[in-house]
Order: structure tokens, then C-alpha cells, then sequence
């Protein structure tokens, strides 16, 4: 089931060119990105999919040196209470690079778990667990294969692919040149929130339009993913609890397809409530919302801000049992391959709605807070609810006008927004 | 009216009934035996004096907060019994008056004993059996993650499923009302041939007073357009105010109108009159015991309709484990017997081996009486959303079961007995729509066959979740089942354009498919109170 073709196909008026045909509009592969992107020359109405270095986001390790960077300029700047809304990502360290600074957080800390994440891999490729220095030692010496499963098959990979957040040149093409990949150890968390026993973590979508000034729009639906299995500190080799992404638990054994293992965020939102009430679930997705703006902001500088550019990230979030959200990571290219078909309409309506914003055919006035199922987030500074001067909250997170796990009556605000810009057309022509 | 025996009951409380229903471990909200120590120690105090003492009490119990405990008890047992009848009648009469629905219920119930025993034999299986210790050691550890194991069902079936029971509805007759074979006038011309009073629309406004137009409703009035100065703000407050004061009547007026996200948990317990006191954690703590010391049959009947029905659900597949823990403790709790003397159901009875028809050899089979059906587990699956605690989880379903579910799969004349509901909906559905009815007929499409299902698992499964707690908060709130056949007759006249137009059974199974994306509450007041008559 691929979304981003029937969406693209049946946008009225637009039409698919083939090979190296004149295009106005390119969903493109973050290799192609690599290889044409500053070779190509863009009409100022042209509109690409990725920027040229979302990797500076999207990379785990480069996304980690963003966010230090940003969290001291922060303190500096604005105090250590400012730059403490920075702590939502846990601890992590380069591989190989501070492989000594690791060490010593390691022995601070005797006992606890950590993961090991490859920088640039996707779907749950080469991940495991480890407790003990001496689990790494080996890996350390180049043996990278000692504890990855059968998941490391690499599957044939095709260039037109817009699913997998993979960056080609590190992992197949690499694997010959240097014996050990770049990877991040990571500060595993030991308590996760868990519903019916079960771990799992949300996707949320965020768009951004342009880094300078900082244009980013959040998708009001998203979803919850389920581990297929229950989970326990215990088995820290059984990937499949610990590792929630749907690609993983599809060749867990007791992955049933039917199943799905996922919950529409409304339904999650509904959940917490009834069981935290709905000022606790206030404060959760104003937190997140936190973890959204800070991420990107420490990032804006560093990425080049073409005009041409936008990108729509899925940001993977995991709650503790503190009700703390934790960033794990960014993905510049989320799954479009839709696992049922209720994972079919939130798709191909997310991609409708950004297509909207993006607005190729020039019908919004820029002034826009809401488009479909998107609200604007963050426009170059925060954006109120209500028309007026943005306000800060008691806790000095930024009240945004977003809405996320909230009803998303896209359709009916699509047809009152088309129909007034029509209006107001009608009235200046 | 009997009190509890355990103390001589002081003077002037002969009038308040209670206990009545107290083994150990009931839900009630007063627990056994606590009073006397309560009463005695303050009767013991030098101001009491023997004149004033009748009010005296009275003044102890509304500080202490007994008084409202007590209200709440017996406001429950009225809620729970049917109101007195006529002093002769003998104890079947509480279960079912009418003796042809009686003798429907005993031949249904000799049909699935049967399909049970049959089901034993074919597969040499014990109804029950220790486990050997090593067994139990095993389920021990895996107690919150059964739904890992996965033990080889293929050869159990369910013992019937809802369309089995509908087949009976359907050749249910009384004998006393004779239509002859033909066609006459006085033919219902639904499926249900059985001549019972069902109320209709204008006693159904009268009835559900408060899902008028004007009275505000969560569920409508709480929509993202209204602003929450309107009604839900101050509905909410008077949510708060209603758990504060701890009062059961208070709050089953209040839930008519809907109950708020946050409060619907403590809502529903006070409601149930349902409190976790230590007695109750330790009477599931013992079920979960028996479950652990002995399998039954029943057990991998539950297995299978978890796996076959919750486990497939897009949420509720999530509380898996939970329905286990709930279910397969339910089988085993011999205090559900105890509604038995108002379900017109009796539980079936098995002899130990060898000692066939000697009645002091024989048991209840399962230990609570209730044989699980195709679909039963999706009635604890909705509450998983509310509780989360187990043996909290565990009361509030089995209250909710002896309650209200038990109605939607016994034969009786009850008004929310499923043979009323069927009628009902179809009464209303020829009445308001008959148009509709004769062309659903005609296509050999007889709407009950398609809106069964729904009202026999009061619509879980097939509504969003939400909107299913919005339906099941006026059950409790108007302390009836028909609301399910009103929501049933709603759909099929919000769908009625479409049902117009299809030509076959599957293809208005197909129109009717989907309910995920219905919004109850409108679809209430529209069908009630918004429709030309």
C-alpha cells in the first residue's frame, strides 16, 4: 500500500513526470538528495522534499553534538533552569570518538542498561543492549557482527525507495572500507511507560517549511507503537521487546499481522486521561511539544535553509513512567508503506495536508494557523491559540497552538478554509 | 428483614436493612463486622445517654460518613433486585414469571450442556483437573503475561455464538398466544414472535428525560465547536461535587448526562458501589489461588475467545493479559451464584465421575455457573480502559456482569432482557421506519439478524471506545439495557439512505459493517427526540 504514489497521482491537476523530465515537484530519495542536490538547478517555485544536510538532525550522533551545543549556548545565555529543557535526550556518546568519555559515565553509574544504536541505520537494524564493558570489548575490536541477528540481512535496496531513513553511504558501501561502523551508545531507559504490560513509543509528524526563519507545522494524528511482548529488564537480548518499531516486531514469532500493533494517538491521549486526568496529560504534550521546538532550534543554524526545501520528519518519542517524553530520534524520511488501513488514512492524509502547506498551487495566504490536519507550531517564534501575542505558561514551556492526539476534523476545516480563500480571491480579482 | 447476626443489633436501627447480602469479600462498601467495633466503642462513651441514644447513633453515622455507605448499600440492592411481588410467589418467579420462558431457558441451557459435554468426550478432556505442581509453578510466573503462551486451540470451538442464540429467540412462541401457521395481522413481522410490552417513543422521551434536546449531554455538548463555559466546565464541577459527597444515588442521576474522562473510573465504582477494601484484594488474590491449583475446561474456552475476538481487536489487543487474569478468575467465583435468584438462567450442574444423578455429588460446572460464549471476553475489554488495578478490574466486571450482562444472553421478559431488546428494536424500527423495515424484509434482510450482535455484546467491539463509554455510562446512569436497541433502531435510520438501496443480506451487512465512526450521543437525541413521528 503506497501512500505517497496514490496521493501524488490523484492531486488534481498534478502530473508524474518520467526520468529526466522538467519537474516543479520532487519527492525524493535522501540519495538522489545527495548526489544531484547541488548540481541542480530549482525555478524559485520549485519544491524539494528533503534539505541538502538534514542529516545534522536526523544522524544520531550529529543530532547529539547539535543538541549539546545548543544546550550550553543556552545555559550561557539564558541560565542552567533554560538550558535543563534540553535534558529530554538521554545521555549518549560517539562511538569511537568518546569511547572514553563513555567509559567514565559508565562507571559513574555501575549496573544500569545501554544501548548501542548505529548512526545512520533504520527499522531497527543493529541494535542491541548491554550491561557490562566487557559485552563491548569485542565490538570494540572490530567484530561489530557479534550480537546482531538475523536482522542485519541486508535487503536489496532499491533507489526510488521512500520508506527507511537509511543514508546509503554509511552502512553497505562503508561495511568494506572501515571494519566499525559509526555508532552511539545510549543511556537505555529502564522505565518506560507500559500499557497492558507492554512497552512502546509514539510517531509524531512534524513539517518544517524553512529553518531561517524557523516555519514548523505538527500533525494533529500520529500513533503509538506496540512491543508484541511484555516487557522486563530480564531479557536484555530478546530484541523484541525492547525495540518497538513495526519492522522489528514484524519477524518477531509472534508477530500476527492482523494484530497491528498500533494505537491511533487519540486513543492514547484518551487513555492517559482517564487514568491521569487531563492536566497531567496537559503537561506530557506540552513537554513533547518543548522536545520539538528545542530540536529543531538547535539545529537551525547549522542547516542550510534553501528556499526550495521542506521536510516532513517523524519524530519517535518515548514516555517514562514519570510521564517524561524522551527524544530517540528523528527520522528525515518516516515510513510511508501503510500497515493497515486505518495506517492508510492517516498516511495519505498527512501527505495530502502537506502537499496543502507546501501549496504548489499558490492558494494560501501565508497567514494560515491550521491547514487540514496540521497546526502551526512554531513561526519563528511561538504561535498562540487564540489571535493575540503569544503567552508562556506558569511552567515557561511555550503554549503552542498545537494539537496533537486531538480530533482532527481536517476535512470540514479544508473545505471552510478553500472555500473562504476562494471568497476573498473572488473579492480582490 | 434480617440483619447480619454477628451483634445484637442496638435499638432503633431494626428498620435498616443489613447485610443482607454479605458473604465474605462482597463487594459491598461495609465491610462484615467493622460496625459493631464502631458502634460499641462509642456507645461506650459517658455523654451517651439512653433517652437521646436512637438519635445519637443516627448523629454518629452521618459524621462518620456510615450513613452514606450504608444509602449507597442499600440504594445498591434495590438497583440489583426486582421490587417485591406478590408474597405467594415462589423463588422462580424472581427469576422468570413467565413459565414458557422458563422452559425455553431450561431446554437452551440442556442444548449447551450438551455441546459442552460432547465437546469433553470427543476430546478426552477433563471439566476440571489439578495441576501437577510443577504447572502451576510455571503459571505462577507467567500470571501477567499469559497471553504469551500459546496453547493449541484448533480443537476447541466456542459452545455457541450469538447467531446460534438468536435462532432460538426466533422460534421462541408462547403458548397462550396462538397465530396459527398463517399470516394474520396480528404476525409480528420481525423475528421475534413473542408478545411482550416494549415501550415506545413517546414513553422512551419520557424515560430518557435527559437525553433531551435541552438538557446538555458529553457526547455532544463537549464537541471541540461548543465553548466549555457553556456545559462542560460546570458539568464537570458538579462530577467533582458528586465523588466528594461519596453518593451512589447522586451519581447514577448525574452519568444520564454523560461523565467526564477523568472521573468516569470513580464514577462507575460508586455506582457499582464498588470499594477496594482489603477483603476484596484478598478474595481475588484467592481466585487467582484456585486458578492457579486447578485447570478447567471453561479456561481454554477463554483462551480461544481472547484470542479469536480481543486479541484481534486494533485496541483493545493491548489488554490481553488483563482479560485473562479477569476471566479465568471469574470462572472460578462461586459468589456469582448468587444471581442466579434473578436471572432466569440456572448454572449448570456436573457430577463427579461415577456418581452421575446423585445430588450430593453434584457442582456447579463452571464454579460461577456462567458458560463463556463466542464474544464474551469483549465485555471486560472495554473496562481495561477504566481500571487497571486487577482485583479493582475484577469487581467492577463482575458487578457489571451480574448486573446488567447477564440479561443480553438469558431468555426472560425482563424489559432489558434480550428478547425485549430484539422486540423493542424492531417494533421501533417498523414503527418510525416502515418503509425501511418492509424493504429490508423484502431483500430477505430482516434488520434484527444484522443488529444482534451489537446488543448482545452491548455494542462493544463494534463502537469507537469513547463512544461506547459514553453509551455504557447512561446504562448505568438509567440502570437499563434498551438503550441498546434505541442505539440499534438509530443506526439503521442514520443509515437508512443507504440501506434503501442494497439488494441483499451481505451487501446491508456491508453498509452496516463499520460503526467505528458513529457518534452515539447525537445519533440518541436525533432518533429520540429530533425525529418527524
Amino acid at each position: 500500500m503506497n501512500t505517497l504514489m496514490d496521493v501524488l497521482r490523484n492531486r488534481p491537476g498534478w502530473v508524474e513526470v518520467k526520468d529526466e523530465g522538467e519537474w516543479d515537484f520532487y519527492w525524493c530519495d535522501v540519495s538522489w538528495l545527495r548526489e544531484n542536490f547541488d548540481h541542480t538547478y530549482m525555478d524559485e517555485h520549485v519544491r524539494i522534499s528533503h534539505f541538502r544536510n538534514h542529516y545534522e538532525l536526523t544522524r544520531k550522533n550529529y543530532m547529539v553534538k547539535n543538541l549539546k551545543r545548543f544546550r550550553k549556548q543556552l545555559e550561557r545565555e539564558a541560565g542552567k533552569l533554560e538550558a535543563a529543557k534540553c535534558d529530554f535526550f538521554p545521555k549518549t556518546f560517539e562511538m569511537p570518538c568518546e569511547y572514553h568519555l563513555f567509559v567514565e559515565e559508565f562507571r559513574k553509574n555501575p549496573g544500569i542498561t545501554w544501548i548501542m544504536k548505529p548512526v545512520a541505520r533504520s527499522q531497527g537494524k543493529g541494535i542491541f543492549l548491554f550491561r557490562r564493558l566487557k559485552d563491548i570489548m569485542d565490538w570494540r575490536k572490530g567484530n561489530a557482527g557479534k550480537k546482531l541477528t538475523s536482522l542485519e540481512a541486508q535487503p536489496a535496496r532499491s533507489t526510488a525507495n521512500p520508506s527507511g531513513s537509511h543514508d546509503a553511504r554509511s552502512s553497505d558501501d562503508q561495511k568494506e572500507d572501515i571494519p566499525v561502523e559509526n555508532y552511539v551508545a545510549q543511556r537505555y531507559i529502564e522505565n518506560p511507560y507500559l500499557i497492558g504490560g507492554r512497552k512502546f513509543d509514539l510517531r509524531v509528524y512534524v513539517l518544517v517549511m524553512s529553518y531561517i526563519p524557523l516555519r514548523a507545522w505538527l500533525y494533529r494524528d500520529g500513533f503509538a507503537r506496540f512491543s508484541n511482548t511484555r516487557f522486563t529488564l530480564s531479557s536484555i537480548d530478546d530484541q523484541y521487546v525492547h525495540l518497538t518499531n513495526v519492522a522489528v516486531q514484524k519477524t518477531s514469532p509472534d508477530y500476527h499481522p492482523k494484530k497491528g500493533c498500533k494505537w491511533m494517538l487519540q486513543r492514547f491521549r484518551q487513555y492517559l486521561a482517564s487514568k491521569h486526568g487531563p492536566e497531567a496529560v496537559e503537561t506530557l504534550f506540552s513537554d513533547m511539544d518543548n522536545i520539538f521546538i528545542r530540536s529543531l532550534q538547535s539545529v537551525q543554524k547549522v542547516i542550510i535553509s534553501d528556499k526550495h526545501c521542506f521536510e516532513l520528519y517523524g519524530y519517535d518519542i518515548l514516555i517514562d513512567q514519570d510521564l517524561k517524553p524522551w527524544l530517540l530520534e528523528v527520522n528525515a524520511s518516516p515510513s510511508l508503506t501503510a500497515s493497515s488501513q486505518e495506517d492508510y488514512e492517516l498516511k495519505t492524509c498527512l501527505l495530502e495536508d502537506t502537499l496543502h502547506v507546501v501549496d504548489m498551487e499558490a492558494r494560501l495566504t501565508g497567514r494560515e494557523k491550521r491547514v487540514g490536519g496540521f497546526d502551526l507550531m512554531w513561526n519563528d517564534g511561538p504561535v498562540s491559540r487564540e489571535e493575540g501575542p503569544p503567552d508562556l505558561s506558569g511552567m515557561g514551556n511555550f503554549v503552542t497552538n498545537t494539537h496533537l492526539g486531538c480530533v482532527n476534523d481536517r476535512k470540514k476545516q479544508l473545505r471552510q478554509l478553500f472555500r473562504s480563500l476562494q471568497g476573498q480571491k473572488k473579492a480582490s480579482s | 428483614m434480617e440483619s447480619c447476626g454477628r451483634s445484637a443489633t442496638p435499638p432503633g436501627l431494626e428498620g435498616v436493612a443489613l447485610c443482607r447480602r454479605c458473604p465474605v469479600g462482597s463487594n459491598s462498601a461495609i465491610p462484615p463486622g467493622h460496625h459493631s467495633q464502631d458502634l460499641q466503642a462509642s456507645l461506650q462513651r459517658p455523654e451517651i445517654k439512653l433517652e437521646s441514644l436512637k438519635e445519637d447513633i443516627k448523629e454518629y453515622f452521618k459524621i462518620s460518613g456510615w450513613e452514606k455507605k450504608l444509602q449507597n448499600a442499600v440504594y445498591s440492592e434495590l438497583s440489583v433486585f426486582p421490587s417485591p411481588s406478590h408474597p405467594a410467589a415462589p423463588p422462580e418467579h424472581l427469576k422468570e414469571p413467565l413459565v414458557y420462558m422458563r422452559k425455553a431457558q431450561g431446554s437452551w441451557e440442556k442444548r449447551i450442556l450438551k455441546s459442552l459435554n460432547s465437546m469433553c468426550t470427543e476430546l478426552s478432556i477433563p471439566l476440571a483437573r489439578k495441576r501437577p505442581v510443577g504447572e502451576q509453578k510455571e503459571l505462577l510466573n507467567k500470571w501477567n503475561e499469559m497471553g504469551t503462551d500459546e496453547p493449541d486451540l484448533s480443537l476447541f470451538r466456542p459452545v455457541y455464538a450469538p447467531k446460534d442464540f438468536l435462532e432460538v429467540l426466533i422460534n421462541l412462541r408462547n403458548p397462550n398466544y396462538e397465530n396459527g401457521d398463517s399470516l394474520s395481522f396480528r404476525t409480528h413481522l420481525g423475528l421475534i414472535q413473542v408478545p411482550l410490552k416494549v415501550k415506545d417513543i413517546p414513553e422512551l422521551k419520557e424515560f430518557f428525560v435527559e437525553l433531551g434536546l435541552t438538557t446538555g449531554q458529553l457526547g455532544i455538548d463537549d464537541s471541540t465547536q461548543v465553548p466549555p463555559e457553556l456545559f462542560e466546565n460546570e458539568h464537570v464541577r458538579i462530577g467533582q461535587k458528586v465523588l466528594a459527597e461519596q453518593d451512589s444515588a447522586a451519581a447514577q442521576q448525574y452519568i444520564r448526562q454523560g461523565s467526564p474522562t477523568a472521573l468516569r473510573a470513580e464514577l462507575w465504582a460508586l455506582i457499582l458501589n464498588i470499594s477496594s477494601q482489603p477483603e476484596d484484594i484478598l478474595y481475588y488474590e484467592q481466585l487467582k489461588t484456585n486458578v492457579i491449583q486447578h485447570d478447567l475446561l471453561v479456561d481454554s474456552l477463554i483462551y480461544k475467545d481472547v484470542k479469536l475476538t480481543a486479541s484481534n481487536d486494533d485496541y483493545y489487543f493491548v489488554f490481553e493479559d488483563y482479560l485473562y487474569q479477569v476471566l479465568l478468575c471469574f470462572s472460578r467465583d462461586t459468589s456469582v451464584l448468587g444471581h442466579f435468584a434473578y436471572n432466569s438462567a440456572s448454572p449448570p450442574k456436573s457430577y463427579i465421575r461415577g456418581k452421575l444423578g446423585l445430588e450430593e455429588y453434584a457442582v456447579f460446572y463452571p464454579p460461577n455457573g456462567v458458560i463463556p460464549f463466542h464474544g464474551f471476553s469483549m465485555y471486560v475489554a472495554p473496562l481495561c480502559f477504566l481500571y487497571h488495578e486487577p482485583s479493582k478490574l475484577y469487581q467492577i466486571f463482575r458487578e457489571m456482569y451480574v448486573r446488567f450482562f447477564f440479561r443480553l444472553h438469558s431468555i426472560s421478559s425482563h424489559p432489558s432482557g434480550i428478547v425485549s431488546l430484539c422486540l423493542l428494536f424492531e417494533t421501533l424500527l417498523q414503527t418510525y421506519l416502515p418503509q425501511l423495515f418492509y424493504h429490508l424484509r423484502e431483500i430477505g434482510a430482516q434488520p434484527l439478524r444484522i443488529s444482534f450482535k451489537w446488543m448482545v455484546r452491548a455494542f462493544s467491539g463494534y463502537l469507537a471506545t469513547d463512544q461506547l463509554l459514553l453509551l455504557w455510562d447512561r446504562i448505568l446512569g438509567y440502570n437499563s439495557l434498551e438503550i441498546l436497541a434505541v442505539l440499534a433502531a438509530a443506526v439503521f435510520a442514520f443509515r437508512a439512505v443507504n440501506l434503501m438501496e442494497v439488494t441483499s443480506l451481505a451487501a446491508a451487512e456491508a453498509v452496516l459493517a463499520d460503526l467505528s465512526t458513529l457518534k452515539v450521543m447525537p445519533l440518541l437525541q436525533i432518533f429520540l427526540f429530533a425525529t418527524v413521528t
